[in-house]
């Protein structure tokens, strides 16, 4: 039996805000020297303290909406989302549930487009340590990165292959960090992903699925891609149906293990916070933020093929930003040399990190001005090539256009390369009538 | 006493030496000394000497100098413990200050001590409390009131000059009438609630108990305005309120629901207000008819809605961060935390929590309509006298309805002002409330202070 696989992704990435989500504390969990040294009442949740947020966040977050192709809420709130885990010391996890901040975006890939569900803002957890002290089993709590603000971007599940997925991720990381506001690290956790993957039989939507999580590189997101594909195809191949749980991936057995099934699943008990109004988003603020969106890579893509240079050439150019930092300033200096200089960068004629784009339009201007341009000194030269080549002139007049080009080769040789091809045609199909 | 003197007197005292700030300060410990372990008023008592030593450090020049007050044990104090009257924060001593307290300690006043309240602010009579039972000082054998009963029966038994309560569903309103001295629940916002142990955040508001209306006033202008810390305060300008009490309202429409004066109200309790209103009258106020039709499911609306928000608040209280263990909650916060689970369920959530923010809109609406037609709506402060200790805690329903007047004002958000306004025949205090638009307490204060300048009853004080 064939499946297709189905698959949407969530994605959390932290925000590089200086502050935290809903506090004043420094947000830089991974360089602070001590364990719970960027804490504060509200970040350690104790009595009394109350939450603010931060409008950066939550600029950002709108931002990375705006270049996903997101529609951005009118009005937005925060729901509380309750669990009991020790890193959790609110007892609830600030969250968005019903009206995120941004919904219904896009974003296109070789495979096709994957539909964007919804980008919304969270804070992170604290982070747990199990070690052992004096001998004892023990489990610490660092709370420096507790209430770091944290964007979810869920996905329709329309990625149908590994290799698909693997595209988008690196699409969506791309995106964010050209927008500059996360480092999107999935080494040091700042980029997470989980995985939502089921099999159908027809392209439809099938009556399970399976969570994957503990994914921190995009060849594991591939590779638990393709694991589960297995294992579900197996099961259905016995005409029964996989359980819908939440797994865990492995990276060093390159498999999955179960870790909690729908049995247990949690009610999380969602509710407006009362301690944060609603946020309400005019077109204005929208605007000012959008002001922040550089040209996204695909908008990007688009501009160099519209200046004429060919679109292989041009995916090339813009996974660099120094070539095409190169391309710009050619097109400020002299307009007409950039689809020459990009043919050039991409075939490597030459080395875009040490010839200057000035050095190198003068080259190409020095190399015009050698040029025969003057008809009166080219006609002479046409004659007798054309008088040394009778065959190839009745060739021509029966009709064989296509033999032009040897007459242009011709004068060419005959001018070390120094005559312009242009109006050595022009001059050529002249005589030949 | 010098603690009868309003606070006006004591700082003008303090500042031309009539009158010594430590005589005063030593006062109310004598109070505290006397009265404070038999009535269960206060949980933590400040060491003396050290709230001398910190009077030593204030310009005489600060607006509320050396003025000792006590704090509802709900608000995070450095000084002092910080329990909510539940054993689960025992030990807990917290490493900030509420914005509240902060504001009165930079204004020059002391805190003395932390007032017994209903645990978490489940109650209105502050027995629910893991420090013993809150006593009236008007009739020991009776409730105090609550869930501020503590800061109430402090002002009322002069162990400090002014006292800072919190207020969701009446817990500042029915102690100060059963108490016999004055209270401001404020507009939701107007007071920072950062540093408030949150009962039901959405209506938990932070308010000052006082013998009198003018004293309230004193207080406000010290801690009113926006804060940083809290993003539901409002950047709604601060008058001076002191100031603001000069210009006597003229005229008003008071506007009178018969759906507030039903056969739950107590009938002598009915009579004090009919007489509040006649006062009104005499003093050239007008009577306005009004209809306030949903005022009476507003109790099921906050019984909905304040559970499922303190389901969420005390969560973090899970028996391993402040080392005591769940089985502490009381059995009323028991019962508060497991309807509101139940309430936030999926499945239920439409069923109970959506319906309840749909009474609340109802209700928002019902009372604009009101205000239209009037300046401010007087109201009975309880449907009840005091209870007997025991009464209400072994009837939890009866618990609930003693919030009737209370809650719908809870709901909406408004300002509301309990003041002194008569004697039952068994001669236990009644009060009244003035309940105004969002952010009309100058309104209010200056009526109030009228009021209390043509009448005496706050100046009755229970014989101990």
């Amino acid at each position: 039996m064939t499946y297709q696989l189905i698959c949407g992704a969530e994605i959390h990435i932290e925000l590089g805000t200086k502050s935290k989500m809903f506090c004043g504390c420094k947000n830089d969990p991974f360089h602070a020297k001590k364990p719970n040294i960027y804490t504060c009442p509200v970040c350690l949740g104790l009595p009394g303290a109350l939450p603010v947020p931060n409008k950066k966040a939550i600029e950002d977050c709108i931002l990375i909406g705006l270049a996903l192709g997101c529609k951005i809420a009118s009005i937005s709130k925060f729901d509380r989302k309750h669990y009991f885990y020790p890193d959790l010391p609110k007892g609830y996890q600030i969250s968005q549930y019903d009206e995120p901040f941004c919904t219904a975006g896009n974003v296109d890939t070789s495979y096709g487009p994957v539909r964007i569900t919804r980008v919304h803002l969270e804070e992170d957890t604290a982070k747990l340590q199990h070690a052992t002290v004096d001998g004892q089993k023990v489990s610490l709590i660092d709370f420096n990165r507790s209430s770091v603000p944290l964007v979810e971007i869920v996905t329709e599940p329309d990625i149908k292959s590994p290799e698909q997925a693997k595209e988008f991720l690196k699409k969506i990381r791309d995106i964010v960090r050209s927008l500059g506001v996360a480092d999107c690290d999935m080494e040091k956790g700042s980029m997470r992903l989980e995985a939502n993957i089921s099999l159908s039989k027809d392209g439809s939507l099938p009556n399970y699925k399976v969570e994957v999580k503990n994914i921190n590189s995009f060849r594991y997101f591939a590779n638990s891609l393709a694991t589960e594909f297995l294992r579900h195809a197996e099961i259905l191949d016995r005409g029964e149906t996989p359980i819908q749980e939440t797994r865990g991936y492995r990276a060093d057995t390159n498999t999955t293990v179960s870790q909690r099934t729908k049995e247990d699943a949690a009610d999380y008990r969602y509710f407006p916070d009362p301690d944060i109004p609603p946020i309400v988003i005019s077109r204005e603020w929208v605007e000012e933020i959008a002001k922040r969106l550089p040209e996204l890579p695909s908008s990007k893509i688009d501009n160099l093929v519209a200046m004429g240079i060919g679109e292989s050439a041009a995916k090339i150019l813009v996974s660099n930003q120094a070539m095409i930092n190169y391309i710009d300033r050619v097109k400020t200096l002299n307009q007409k040399y950039v689809q020459e200089a990009a043919k050039d960068i991409v075939n490597k004629k030459i080395d875009y990190l040490t010839v200057t784009p000035e050095a190198y339009i003068k080259s190409r201007e020095s190399k015009s001005a050698d040029m025969i341009f003057e008809p009166s000194l080219l006609t002479p030269i046409i004659e007798q090539v054309i008088a040394e080549n009778p065959n190839v002139v009745a060739d021509y007049k029966a009709g064989k256009i296509g033999v032009i080009g040897f007459f242009v080769g011709a004068v060419m040789k005959a001018t070390h390369g120094k005559a312009d091809p242009k109006i050595t045609t022009k001059l050529l199909i002249n005589h030949l009538i | 006493m010098l603690l009868d003197k309003s606070l006006n007197e004591l700082l003008t005292g303090y500042r031309d030496k009539s009158i010594s700030p430590v005589d005063v300060i030593n006062e109310a410990y004598g109070q505290i000394e006397k009265y404070s372990k038999d009535l269960n008023t206060l949980i933590t008592v400040r060491d003396k000497q050290d709230a001398l030593r910190h009077l030593k450090t204030l310009d005489p020049h600060l607006p509320l100098y050396g003025l000792p007050y006590v704090l509802k044990d709900s608000y995070s104090t450095t000084e002092l413990r910080t329990t909510c009257a539940s054993k689960i924060l025992d030990n807990y001593h917290p490493p900030y200050d509420a914005t509240v307290h902060k504001k009165l300690k930079d204004a020059g006043a002391i805190l003395i001590g932390k007032g017994n309240q209903d645990a978490w602010g489940h109650g209105a009579s502050t027995e629910n409390s893991d420090y013993g039972m809150g006593k009236n000082p008007w009739d020991s054998t009776r409730v105090v009131g609550g869930s501020s009963g503590g800061p109430a029966a402090a002002v009322a038994t002069r162990m400090c000059a002014f006292a800072i309560g919190e207020d969701t569903g009446g817990s500042i309103r029915n102690p100060a009438a059963w108490n016999n001295i004055s209270s401001l629940r404020v507009t939701y916002g107007r007071v920072s609630r950062y540093g408030c142990i949150a009962y039901a955040s959405s209506m938990d508001t932070v308010g000052p108990f006082g013998k009198t209306v003018q004293d309230l006033a004193t207080v406000l202008s010290v801690i009113a305005g926006p804060d940083k810390y809290d993003a539901t305060s409002v950047a709604h300008e601060v008058p001076n309120y002191q100031n603001e009490l000069q210009n006597t309202p003229k005229k008003l429409k008071i506007g009178i629901a018969p759906e507030m004066f039903g056969n739950k109200l107590d009938t002598e309790i009915a009579q004090n207000s009919k007489d509040f209103a006649s006062k009104l009258v005499e003093m050239g106020h007008v009577l306005v008819d009004i209809s306030l039709p949903v005022a009476e499911i507003s109790v099921a609306a906050y019984y909905i809605l304040a559970p499922s928000e303190t389901s969420s608040n005390l969560g973090r209280y899970d028996g391993i961060r402040y080392g005591s263990s769940r089985d502490l909650f009381t059995q009323e916060s028991m019962r508060r935390i497991m309807v509101g689970t139940y309430e936030l369920s999926s499945g239920y959530y439409d069923a109970y929590y959506r319906k309840a923010l749909k009474i609340r809109t109802l209700l928002i609406n019902t009372f604009q309509k009101a205000f239209d037609k009037c300046d401010v709506i007087l109201l009975p402060e309880n449907p009840i006298m005091p209870p007997k200790l025991g009464d209400l805690i072994s009837d939890p329903l009866a618990n609930m309805l003693a919030d009737l007047y209370n809650t719908s004002v809870s709901l909406i958000g408004s300002p509301s002002l309990v003041i002194q306004s008569g004697f039952h025949k068994n001669g236990l205090p009644i009060g009244v409330q003035l309940v105004g638009k969002k952010f009309s307490e100058s309104l209010l204060l200056a009526l109030g202070h009228s009021y209390q300048s043509s009448t005496d009853w706050h100046a009755k004080g229970p014989s101990l």
